[in-house]
């Protein structure tokens, strides 16, 4: 279409995610690392918003549920195809017509936005969302929103944000690059407020441990976020002949590095 | 009465409280109106502030390591507010208001006189649903941000909403502190603009960056608001040189 394609990245998640940026090099982007602040998602989002001011000819995108009406709309449609394609394949895979939960990882929220979209309005069928407890939810370091954050305003939406007594946003930890954002999508905010999805948070360790026990159990190499997503099976009573749906929501190249310094393989 | 009808055209200067000392605006403010500045415009500081640029970022993350709050703001206006006779008025983002509490925020911007209030990711639709009856209640007047490509017929209910205050023309697509000129289009727009809004006065702001700018905006609105080139000139300590050169 001979549109150019800008993506603004947080410098400390250039450096996490390497393999990410070299594709998106490779795929003819320009990635511009983000030096402000937690030098994370929260601070190349206000960077790309600051750019699309700047040029109005431009169009902004987000990946993740965040920010003004309609971008998690947006993103929530696209991401939808993860539950169509799981009632899809679990009658096929399984003989299960309904999972009986669908668990996912919660930074922002995309990948759960995607994978609850067709089950919001079907009660039996319980929806987990994980989020990321990084050195634990009270250690000073995590991103566990849901249990931190308070109502607040952040990139043109209102949601549950993580924030002190001022007003002022606080930087969020965890071991994954995906997850550390002080909000949540404004669509989970509500539904876990409204009681129909249920937060839980798993630390750092506790995903890479998944990372590594599905890595040896499956041959799957998850993201370092799907394996919070993965962590989250020890905290759930599962009964045997229960059809459960992890959302795997990205292949752990991205993350060798973290997984090399980290675990002691 | 509208503070900002004037028939002398109007510079106004913004400055982050707590910036660059924490209790710096209680100096600043007095020698901005003895140096003949119209109207001042006082930033809160923020952690993400998005319509930003570097220079005024840089501001809010000083005056956020200094301790600056909007509670000890509003304490440091109480202490010299009978001494500045000149309409102030406060910018900021919304998060910071709301955990302070909206009704409380105006209740104090009420009892220091604040002459508007200007929070730009408020936009006039949210204002209109949620907060105009307590702006209303309180006598607290907004303000809202044009910028050449809003439709018309948005400037002149914003101008409406606005005839307390002023609208605030942002002279190109931007973030605070970015340079431009301003050709023979926009002159033409800003023009259009100006009968748009009608009575209310509007005042161009965004890269307003000399006293040439300053002219410029003087031709087609009533006033000039001055942010980024001003603390540029507070943290390399010229300030006084350039008011100077401003205000000539």
């Amino acid at each position: 279409m001979g549109m150019n394609c800008i993506v603004y990245m947080g410098e400390k998640d250039v450096e996490r995610q390497a393999p990410n940026v070299q594709r998106m090099l490779m795929l003819g982007a320009t990635v511009v690392p983000v030096t402000s602040g937690s030098r994370t998602l929260k601070d190349a989002t206000n960077e790309a918003i600051r750019h699309w001011i700047n040029h109005p000819e431009s169009y902004y995108l987000i990946g993740s549920v965040v920010g003004p009406h309609p971008y998690p709309k947006i993103v929530a449609h696209f991401q939808s195809v993860i539950a169509r394609e799981t009632e899809q394949q679990l009658l096929e895979k399984t003989g299960y017509n309904i999972p009986s939960k669908v668990i996912a990882c919660v930074g922002g929220g995309s990948n759960a936005a995607g994978a609850f979209y067709t089950f919001y309005d079907f009660p039996p069928v319980e929806l987990i969302a994980v989020e990321a407890a990084g050195h634990g939810i009270h250690s000073g370091k995590s991103a566990a929103t849901s249990v931190l954050g308070t109502p607040g305003v952040l990139h043109g939406s209102l949601t549950l944000l993580m924030q002190d007594e001022d007003g002022q946003v606080t930087e969020p930890h965890s071991i994954s690059a995906g997850l550390d954002y002080p909000g949540i999508g404004p669509l989970h905010a509500h539904t876990i407020s409204e009681g129909r999805v249920s937060a839980i948070s798993v630390t750092d360790e506790e995903a890479l441990a998944a990372a590594l026990e599905c890595s040896r159990l499956e041959g799957i190499i998850p993201a370092l976020e799907s394996a919070h997503a993965l962590a989250a099976l020890k905290h759930i009573d599962l009964k045997p002949e229960e059809g459960v749906v992890v959302c795997l929501s990205g292949r752990g190249d991205k993350d060798m590095n973290t997984y090399q310094q980290q675990l002691v393989v | 009465m509208n503070p900002f009808h004037s028939t002398k055209k109007q510079v106004s200067i913004f400055v982050t409280a707590g910036f660059p000392e924490r209790d710096s605006l209680t100096t600043l403010l007095p020698r901005l109106q003895q140096r003949g500045v119209d109207f001042i415009e006082i930033g809160i500081p923020f952690s993400d502030p998005m319509a930003d640029g570097p220079v005024i970022q840089e501001t809010s993350t000083v005056a956020l390591k200094n301790g600056m709050t909007l509670g000890l703001l509003f304490d440091q206006l109480a202490e010299i507010r009978s001494s500045i006779r000149i309409p102030l008025v406060l910018m900021g983002y919304l998060n910071p208001v709301l955990q302070y509490g909206m009704e409380h925020f105006l209740q104090r911007c009420s009892e220091l006189h604040i002459a508007s209030v200007i929070l730009p990711d408020m936009s006039p639709e949210i204002y209109e649903r949620f907060y105009r009856s307590s702006f209303e209640r309180f006598g607290v007047h907004p303000t809202f941000i044009v910028t050449p490509t809003t439709p018309d017929e948005r400037v002149q209910q914003i101008a409406e909403t606005c005839s307390g205050s002023f609208v605030y023309l942002v002279g190109q697509s931007s973030v605070t502190g970015k340079g431009y000129s301003i050709g023979e289009a926009q002159q033409q727009r800003f023009a259009e603009l100006k009968q748009l809004c009608r009575a209310t006065p509007l005042f161009l702001g965004f890269g307003i960056d000399s006293q040439e700018k300053k002219q410029q905006a003087f031709q087609f609105c009533d006033g000039a608001i001055v942010g980024s080139a001003f603390l540029k000139a507070v943290g390399n300590k010229t300030d006084q040189a350039f008011l100077e050169e401003l205000l000539m």
